[in-house]
């Protein structure tokens, strides 16, 4: 009886110190959704009349920049960087909305997966000149970013095309309850479906690896080159759902890039994910752009000048990325 | 036991005009330790990153269990069966340990079964690399490398850094491979571990295999010898008698006073004294604890314990800036850590004493141009090309990195290696002056790693072992064969008895042995 109720326990401590782990290891994840929920309370607060609808709304104006951002976090985890990430973006919602237009819904399927290959390959293209040419990667995507714009002008050079319909209702409304938006639904399950059992793999463990200590990652077989291309590769993918997100929310296809690229920076950066490589995940800067977004709308309803917002959005990102180096330093200190 | 694992033969490599490697060769049989020899630059670590696949060979064969060994990186390497430990843990710090296994597909049983031969028992597999200690990390790498059941296993100063229960463990598990079907290639500075372990020794010198020597009794005279091959016997180096005897014990005191210095694991009780119109030479094989003692210093590392005294004061530096205005100043082995390259002569000589100039306003131009023009007189520097550093020799930008502090008075300089890569013209030029220097009454510390250099430019040397100083050496006695043995922490003559070998494996520690603890010679 004692033996059992023992082991027991033992059980439970074992459950409650992994527990334990889970959180240490995802406290700014967590600490950004307490962040996070303290927004909605702030909105709700200044603006009572606050409804699932402005939710929703704000769930699909933050979807492309939530995909900007995951296809950037995978990059620099890896230990690069993608300035082209708002290039691709463009081309790929560009080429997506003059291919839809006015064909069949069913066409639509094969133009989604088209672009989604299309991303693919502007990723693996990306990846391949960097470690071919042993070019800092910031200016081979920089380079590349000027390409892949050009190219999207060339396709549509101004504003127009069209998106299928079942490809904007994927985006729009809500599911089982009016404050779960279809767009945050239909993003978890893109990236959860994509990330999650990347993640868990060895090719996802050599994405960190890679990241976080070449020379170590070299020296314990994994092929570095390869990795990094790959990296590539999938940002180059989520960038392409990034494009395919502008289409849906618009409806149509904008061949000038928004900010997305320096926006996803700020976000990863906000979402825990450290521009040196090895460290962090997906989860952080999609919460992280929410807040990013939060913060804009709490403004717009105080009434500040847009301007100024932009300034006060600046500081707060600072501040958040301040304070967690602050905790960084003194846990190292002790 | 005849049985060859792995047979390399006529391997070269060169870097440029450089031959790392001439024609090195080593055979390892199957079931046996075997120590890969070699002094500073003898091509040791070219050959050990040719098998491991890090670097490709320009000529030579390589055989594994008598097949063509040809590997293009470490997963090839370990493809085929060749598996290293190196001096750095091959371990992601991003990563926790479990993961790491899981990237290198290593079997977990296995590695636990090692980990605890090895000694740790209680390791958190859930921990981040990053968190845990050096010497764990070391372990777990070597625990690693045996799970995976590799035929040959290269072991890269396997014992540096490790405390002495770890070392003793480690020994014990590598000695218990011999007899095996697996190989051990043993690379370590300790030769105490050599003839603990090791079965037979190929020693290598300017990049040729010299000699392959069975490890018994006495073996470690002939091992030395093989080391040092001719430049034992021609010892005529040119003594210009001029030198300043150093001071005695005075009133003045010590520029330098180091006692019993730690840094972690690499640094652990260090102390001498730098006296003002001396040239003090720090003698140490690679990794001994002398980029931590420079580091100290030179003020960009904060040591653990010990005490640091500058004129007699007590110091503690918190950043460079503290030690170049105690008066002690440091020239790198490397000069692109030293420069502006892309700045000229001028700016780089003169960015010292003027950023220490404690005002904003405007440079005094004329008399910049004055301490500079006489800064490049005294080293003769050849500013042909002054415009931009970087488009100097190599000679030639380790001068302007000496004049930078010659042109602002010099009190203490510190020297890492200052001739490495350096021609020798430029490098008689730089023993000159800083043997000037000492003249003029300045004090000067000097790391070299051609031990030739101590008796042109020293007037004693101390030598690191271990992180300690087991050895102090008068001029007159620093020839190279004394400095190498005091090098490997061998007693001066005395042939090591197989009992001290058998000692390590005990759990004594050499340093407790007799005879070699701290010599004085005089």
């Amino acid at each position: 009886m004692s033996a059992m109720a023992g082991a027991e326990q033992a059980e439970r401590a074992d459950t409650r110190e992994a527990l334990g782990r889970w959180a240490r290891r995802n406290t700014w994840t967590l600490g950004l959704i307490g962040l996070l929920a303290s927004f909605i309370l702030i909105t709700k607060l200044i603006q009572p009349s606050y409804s699932a609808e402005a939710f929703q709304g704000l769930a699909i104006g933050a979807l492309p920049l939530a995909m900007a951002a995951v296809a950037q976090a995978i990059v620099v985890i890896s230990g690069g960087i993608d300035l082209s990430v708002g290039s691709m973006m463009a081309l790929t919602s560009v080429t997506s909305a003059a291919l839809m237009k006015g064909q069949p819904e069913a066409f639509g399927v094969v133009v989604v997966l088209g672009v989604l290959l299309l991303g693919i390959a502007l990723g693996t293209t990306n990846g391949t000149l960097v470690v071919i040419t042993k070019v800092p990667d910031i200016v081979v995507t920089l380079a590349m970013s000027f390409v892949w714009a050009g190219a999207a002008l060339l396709v549509l050079n101004t504003p127009g095309g069209g998106s299928a319909e079942w490809l904007k209702g994927l985006v729009s409304g809500s599911i089982l309850s009016d404050w779960i938006p279809r767009a945050l639904v239909t993003m978890v399950v893109i990236v959860g479906v994509i990330w999650i059992p990347l993640r868990r793999s060895t090719t996802g463990l050599a994405l960190y690896a890679v990241g976080s200590d070449r020379l170590a990652a070299f020296r314990s077989g994994v092929s570095v080159g390869r990795t990094k291309i790959l990296a590539y590769a999938l940002t180059g993918l989520f960038s392409a759902f990034g494009g395919l997100a502008l289409t849906a929310t618009t409806g149509i296809g904008s061949p000038v890039p928004g900010a997305y690229t320096l926006l996803g920076v700020a976000a990863i950066v906000l979402g825990g994910v450290s521009l040196a490589g090895g460290r962090g995940g997906v989860a952080g800067p999609i919460v992280a752009v929410f807040v990013l977004a939060l913060v804009r709308t709490d403004l717009t309803l105080l009434g500040v000048n847009s301007n100024l917002s932009t300034v006060v959005q600046g500081t707060i990102l600072i501040g958040v990325v301040m304070f967690g180096s602050l905790l960084t330093m003194r846990r190292v200190r002790r | 036991m005849t049985e060859l694992l792995l047979d390399a033969t006529g391997v070269a490599k060169r870097y440029g005009a450089v031959a790392a490697l001439r024609s090195a060769s080593l055979s390892v049989r199957a079931g046996e330790v075997h120590a890969l020899m070699g002094a500073n630059g003898a091509g040791k670590s070219t050959l050990v990153k040719i098998l491991t696949g890090a670097v490709h060979p320009d000529e030579g064969t390589i055989l594994v269990r008598g097949e063509p060994y040809v590997a293009r990186s470490p997963a090839e390497a370990r493809r085929s069966g060749v598996v290293s430990v190196y001096q750095e843990p091959a371990l992601i710090p991003d990563l926790d340990i479990k993961s790491n296994l899981r990237l290198t597909g290593t079997p977990l049983e296995p590695f636990r079964h090692w980990l605890s031969e090895l000694g740790i028992a209680d390791l958190d597999m859930a921990e981040a690399a990053r968190n845990l200690p050096l010497a764990t990390l070391r372990v777990i790498d070597l625990a690693r490398a045996l799970a995976i059941e590799p035929h040959v296993l290269m072991l890269d100063e396997m014992t540096a850094a490790l405390p002495a229960d770890l070392t003793e463990r480690v020994l014990e598990v590598i000695a218990g491979q011999r007899g095996s079907d697996r190989s051990i290639i043993f690379i370590s500075h300790r030769l105490i571990e050599i003839a603990a372990v090791c079965d037979r020794a190929t020693v290598l010198r300017e990049g040729v295999t010299v000699g392959v020597v069975d490890v018994t009794e006495g073996s470690n005279d002939r091992i030395v010898g093989l080391m040092l091959g001719e430049s034992a016997k021609n010892l005529g180096v040119r003594r210009d008698g001029a030198r300043v005897a150093a001071s005695g014990p005075d009133a003045t005191p010590a520029r330098i006073a180091a006692r019993g210095l730690r840094v972690g694991t690499r640094l652990h009780d260090v102390s001498f004294e730098l006296r003002a119109g001396e040239v003090l030479g720090v003698v140490a094989l690679e990794g001994q604890g002398q980029d931590e003692l420079f580091d100290v210093l030179s003020g960009s590392l904060r040591p653990d314990g010990g005490e640091l005294l500058v004129d007699g004061t007590p110091v503690a530096f918190k950043h460079p800036a503290d030690a170049i205005r105690a008066g002690l100043v440091y020239v790198p082995a490397d000069r692109a850590e030293a420069l502006l390259m892309q700045r000229s002569v001028r700016e780089n000589i003169a960015l010292p004493f003027s950023a220490s100039i404690r005002s904003w306003g405007p440079i005094p131009i004329g008399r910049e141009k004055r301490k500079v023009d006489e800064a490049i007189a005294q080293l003769q520097i050849d500013t042909r090309a002054a415009g931009e550093v970087r488009r100097l020799s190599g000679g030639n930008q380790q001068k302007v990195t000496i004049a930078r502090w010659v042109a602002g008075g010099v009190r203490t300089m510190l020297c890492f290696d200052p001739t490495r890569g350096i021609d020798i013209g430029t490098k008689d030029q730089i023993y000159a002056l800083l043997r000037q220097l000492a003249g003029e009454g300045a004090a000067v510390l000097l790391y070299t790693s051609e031990l030739k250099e101590v008796q042109l430019a020293c007037d004693r040397a101390i030598v690191i072992f271990g992180g300690r100083v087991v050895a102090e050496i008068a001029v007159e006695d620093a020839d190279e064969p004394t400095l190498l043995r005091a090098a490997y922490d061998l007693p001066p003559d005395v042939p090591m008895p197989e009992e001290i070998a058998a000692g390590v494996l005990a759990g004594d520690l050499p340093s407790e042995l007799p005879g070699s603890g701290p010599m004085v010679s005089a």
